[in-house]
């Protein structure tokens, strides 16, 4: 070898795979202004929908006079539910076993409930249109509070379940009930609080909130009647799933249905559903013979289009007197709104919340959700979490912080001693999980370290020492969260949507010059597909992850899967890379073995080739195997270089994380200063460590945003207060903390390349972290549990309540 | 509704149209133009995405009229590059420094970034985030994003960027 000859390092690094810093390659678009989203799509003639909304939250709808918007200049059509009824989708079925009004038909049951569709030949004709529709109400009395949507004498809200005694999830109790769910081993559980030592018992509220991605959803439809095909571009997190399902409630055949989901900005779960703009744009593009656009705007977002959380969890603890716990008991009001829309896996009503005892060992656990109808909007989503993740990380965490308080114990401590050990792995939770890896002693030991938590436990203890002398009116918080999250839905044996089994799909094809195209059935909103895919396959065939583009979103070419959210793109589709990767190096191996004339188990993969063993000048790159595949494979072998695999996953992952925050309130003005957010998070194996520390920020973001201050507030006559950024908090820059990230790495044993995800973890442990830091502060004024947000506003309601402030 | 004929120049070029007196400009230069990189996040001034750069201010293209734009001088992302097609340093800023994700509020951003560093060629951290809290972001958490300003301001300026330790 003479000095040119590039070091296995330089080799190496060529590829740019795992654990490399990978810049994006989405970015040479975006920051031109190249990204093709959905309102960017125009197709010939196209036309532009908007709906007339109910102003009411629950009314009779009289009538509706279209005549006078028919009038107007540019308007084509006005469609009603009884338009929709005459295609038989006046109502669609959610991905959670209910039905849902795709227009109003007989009454509205949320404020800005779509009522009517205009179409119109521009989007400022059909604006002028929905002012003209004439629609007569009878406002009906709104239920707002879901703690009285079972009271006797409580509205009816939904007439069509009139007399139904059970739905999707087994009997109701009442007709604004939708389902009951009970998990665990109650009579063991009763028991252990029977004998406890020490008991918690709090009404924890994780209040309702809403994803908004900076674009809003959107779709263009175009159906060609000469050939009957329904081509539909829309901002879909998993487009394949809504081919499917507007194939079987369109009456469709599939293969005549195209999606395709370009460029989507941001999901965070709020793209995930179906909602009754693709309904009626499909259908008027039928009606018009014409492509037909629907973009929703902001107010419409925010209070029409799948909220999240909405969790009142009610949350004990059986203890010993030296807090080992002993028993957790949970009972949870889910309010669901108008329609049960949650976007969760068929079998789980309430989603993941069964991982409620969060990285504890708990012995026995029981927890029951009640689901209930409010006249809010419907579409609970995973919004930046696996499926109701987020909630019961917040309870676990918040009641872990009670109870330490109530034991005066140290909450890092009370942790320590109570934490899953690593031994225990894979560990069976007392509700049903198996959870795969983890060393969450290490972790938590790291972040106290690394933070120098018991300088800040010292430091808090003077500062409250000084606010009881006076001499300052600032308290501090720590605010400590440890975090398993469940995340890779999943394995078939227990995670479908509406029947479909929840695997996903990669497809390899490598061209003769050692250039290749992967097509997956996930898609990204912002998660660097793009780069971190051919990153996963650069290393496992040994050719430059430049030399691999990625390609998402297009049900014509991509293989069947369900698409990309609750973090289980990584966990998922990632493995189904890796496996299709393999089955091409497999492949590639037969032929390096033919041409370099030996057998194939005397090669060994080194890097970006095959070499002979022993004889280490005898190697065959990948790149001259992919030429050979095209002109000189064995005899009898077929040509080509391609995979696809189906990756059905064995089991869930379980990532986790231990967070601190440090934060100052001042008691007179309510005013907080996250002083410090340190986050360290083990997701297993890296792909890009750049793109990881990218998704922390923006994660924690969103959390600091949920936590203090963000919230969809209903007035008690059903009228949404928070409909725009105006009201609803989007933080800035300014607002925002600075984050320090750290990580420690516990592959997943089952995951063919050790890797867990992470998109969500930082919301999950983010929420708890910043609002155990504001309890945190306020409980030595002897409040337990302060109700999220945690705006200036609220603060300074606690510090008076508390006796604070005069 | 009749419409009015109005003229601008935008990244250079003289573009002329017919529009509605209440056109938003935003509208006119995504669908008369076709010019997408601008975009719409919300339309009440909030989130920034539409952020051009007109007569040398920052401005959000859905709160201003065509009309009003008549014979004005506008810059959209699609002005950003340099003339040879590279990345201009600003765009290199917020790949290098992984300032986006789902990119969908980048065009605004740097729209605002660049009229920033055109004010301030060597702002703070703290101008910068105040410089950029008219435009908000949904992924990244900002911290990139102001380190992607910061790289662009080393770059201007000729000297060597460094990160700040964490
Ligand atoms: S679209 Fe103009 S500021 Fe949001
Ligand atoms: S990168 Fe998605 S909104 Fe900023």
């Amino acid at each position: 070898m003479n000095d040119m000859t590039p070091t296995r390092e330089q080799r190496s690094a060529a590829l740019e795979g795992m654990g490399c810093k990978r810049k994006r390659v989405e970015d040479i678009r975006f920051t031109q202004g190249k990204g093709n989203y959905v309102d960017d799509v125009k197709l010939p003639g196209m036309l532009h929908g908007d709906f007339v909304r109910s102003p009411h939250p629950h009314a009779r709808v009289k009538k509706i006079d279209d005549s006078e918007a028919l009038k107007v200049p540019g308007v084509l059509a006005v469609i009603t539910a009884e338009t929709l009824k005459t295609v038989n989708l006046a109502w669609m079925p959610t991905l959670a076993g209910d039905v849902q009004m795709v227009l109003a038909d007989g009454k509205v049951l949320f404020q800005n409930q779509e009522v009517a569709f205009v179409v119109a030949t521009d989007r400022y004709a059909a604006d002028d249109g929905i002012n003209k529709v004439i629609v007569e109400y009878e406002p009906l009395p709104p239920l707002v509070d879901p703690f009285k949507s079972m009271d006797k004498d409580a509205p009816v809200l939904r007439e069509d379940l009139a007399g139904k005694t059970s739905g999707a999830h087994g009997p109701r109790k009442h007709h604004n009930h939708i389902f009951e769910w009970t998990v665990g081993d109650k009579e063991l559980t009763d028991s252990a609080f029977n004998k406890a030592e020490v008991t918690i018992k709090e009404m924890i509220s994780y209040h309702r909130t809403h994803p908004s991605p900076l674009e809003t959803c959107q779709c263009v439809c175009s159906f060609d009647k000469i050939k009957g095909e329904l081509t539909i571009y829309g901002t879909f997190q998993a487009p394949h799933v809504i081919r499917t399902v507007v194939s079987l409630i369109a009456k469709l055949p599939e293969q005549k249905i195209h999606v395709i989901a370009p460029d989507i900005g941001g999901g965070f779960g709020n793209k995930v559903g179906a909602y009754p703009g693709y309904i009626c744009a499909a259908v008027a593009s039928i009606v018009t013979g014409k492509p037909v656009k629907w973009v929703e705007d902001r107010i419409e977002n925010l209070t029409a289009t799948s909220f999240a959380r909405d969790y009142h969890m009610t949350t004990e603890i059986a203890a010993t007197k030296d807090g080992k716990v002993t028993g957790l008991r949970v009972h949870v009001l889910a309010d669901h709104g108008a329609f049960d829309a949650c976007a969760d896996p068929s079998k789980w009503p309430a989603g993941f919340f069964n991982i409620v005892t969060g990285s504890y060992d708990f012995p026995t656990a029981h927890l029951a959700v009640d689901g209930v109808y409010t006249n809010k909007a419907p579409g609970g989503v995973a919004y930046r979490c696996s499926f109701r993740v987020t909630e019961a990380a917040y309870c676990i965490e918040r009641a872990m912080d009670i109870l330490a308080q109530k034991l005066n114990m140290d909450p890092a401590e009370l942790r320590l001693k109570n934490f899953i050990k690593p031994e225990q792995f894979p560990y069976h939770s007392a509700l049903g999980w198996e959870y795969d890896s983890g060393d969450y002693h290490t972790a938590m030991r790291k972040m106290m370290e690394t933070t120098g938590y018991a300088a800040l436990r010292k430091e808090q203890a003077e500062k409250r020492a000084a606010f009881a002398r006076g001499e300052t009116r600032e308290i501090m918080g720590l605010g400590v969260s440890f975090f398993t999250e469940i995340v890779g839905a999943g394995p078939s044996k227990n995670c479908d949507i509406l029947g479909i089994a929840m695997f996903d799909s990669c497809e390899i094809r490598m061209h003769p010059t050692g250039a290749g195209i992967a097509r997956m059935g996930t898609k990204s909103q912002g998660q660097g597909h793009e780069t971190t895919w051919a990153q996963i396959i650069a290393t496992e065939i040994g050719i430059p992850a430049d030399n691999i583009m990625v390609e998402e979103g297009n049900t014509d070419t991509a293989p069947y899967g369900l698409g990309t959210y609750g973090s289980r793109s990584t966990p998922v589709a990632g493995a189904a890379i890796a496996m299709a990767a393999r089955k091409i190096k497999a492949k590639a191996q037969m032929i390096a073995a033919y041409k370099l004339e030996v057998h194939e188990d005397d090669l060994e993969f080194d890097i970006d080739g095959f070499r002979v063993k022993g004889l280490p000048e005898k190697f065959m790159s990948m790149k001259d195997i992919c030429w050979a595949a095209y002109n000189s494979v064995p005899p009898g072998m077929e040509p080509g270089l391609e995979a696809v695999s189906y990756y059905d996953p064995p089991n869930m992952t379980y990532p986790f994380g231990a967070y601190l925050c440090v934060m100052d309130i001042d008691v007179d003005t309510g005013v907080y200063k996250v002083r410090r957010f340190y986050a360290l998070d083990d997701c297993g194996t890296r792909i890009n460590p750049m793109i990881i520390e990218g998704q922390v920020h923006g994660g924690l973001t969103e959390a600091f945003a949920i936590a203090m201050g963000q919230e969809i507030r209903y007035d008690d006559t059903g009228n949404v207060v928070t409909g725009s950024f105006m009201d609803f908090f989007m933080p800035t820059a300014v607002e925002t903390p600075h984050w320090e990230t750290d990580f420690t790495v516990t592959p997943s044993p089952h995951h063919p390349i050790g890797a867990k995800g992470v998109g969500e973890s930082p919301n999950v442990g983010g929420v708890p972290a910043f609002s155990n830091a504001v309890n945190d502060a306020f409980s030595f004024l002897g409040s337990t549990h302060i109700q999220m947000p945690h705006d200036f506003w609220r603060n300074w309601k606690a510090a008076k309540a508390l006796g604070a402030v005069a | 509704m009749a419409k009015t004929h109005v003229t601008m120049k935008v990244n250079g070029a003289e573009v002329e149209g017919l529009v509605e007196p209440r056109t938003l400009l935003v509208h006119f230069i995504r669908e008369n133009l076709g010019m997408t990189g601008t975009h719409i996040g919300c339309e009440t001034t909030h989130c920034g995405a539409c952020t051009v750069d007109i007569d040398g201010m920052s401005v959000k293209s859905c709160t201003m009229f065509a009309v009003q734009a008549d014979g004005s001088d506008i810059t959209t992302v699609e002005g950003m590059a340099n003339a040879d097609g590279t990345l201009s340093a600003l765009q290199e800023g917020f790949r290098m420094m992984h300032g986006l994700q789902c990119g969908f509020c980048t065009p605004g951003m740097i729209m605002r970034a660049h009229r920033l560093l055109k004010e301030n060629p060597s702002p703070s951290e703290q101008e910068i985030r105040m410089g950029i809290s008219g435009n908000i972001c949904r992924c990244t958490g900002y911290q990139n994003i102001v380190k992607a300003i910061q790289y662009a301001s080393a770059k201007i300026n000729g000297v060597e960027f460094r990160e700040a330790a964490e």
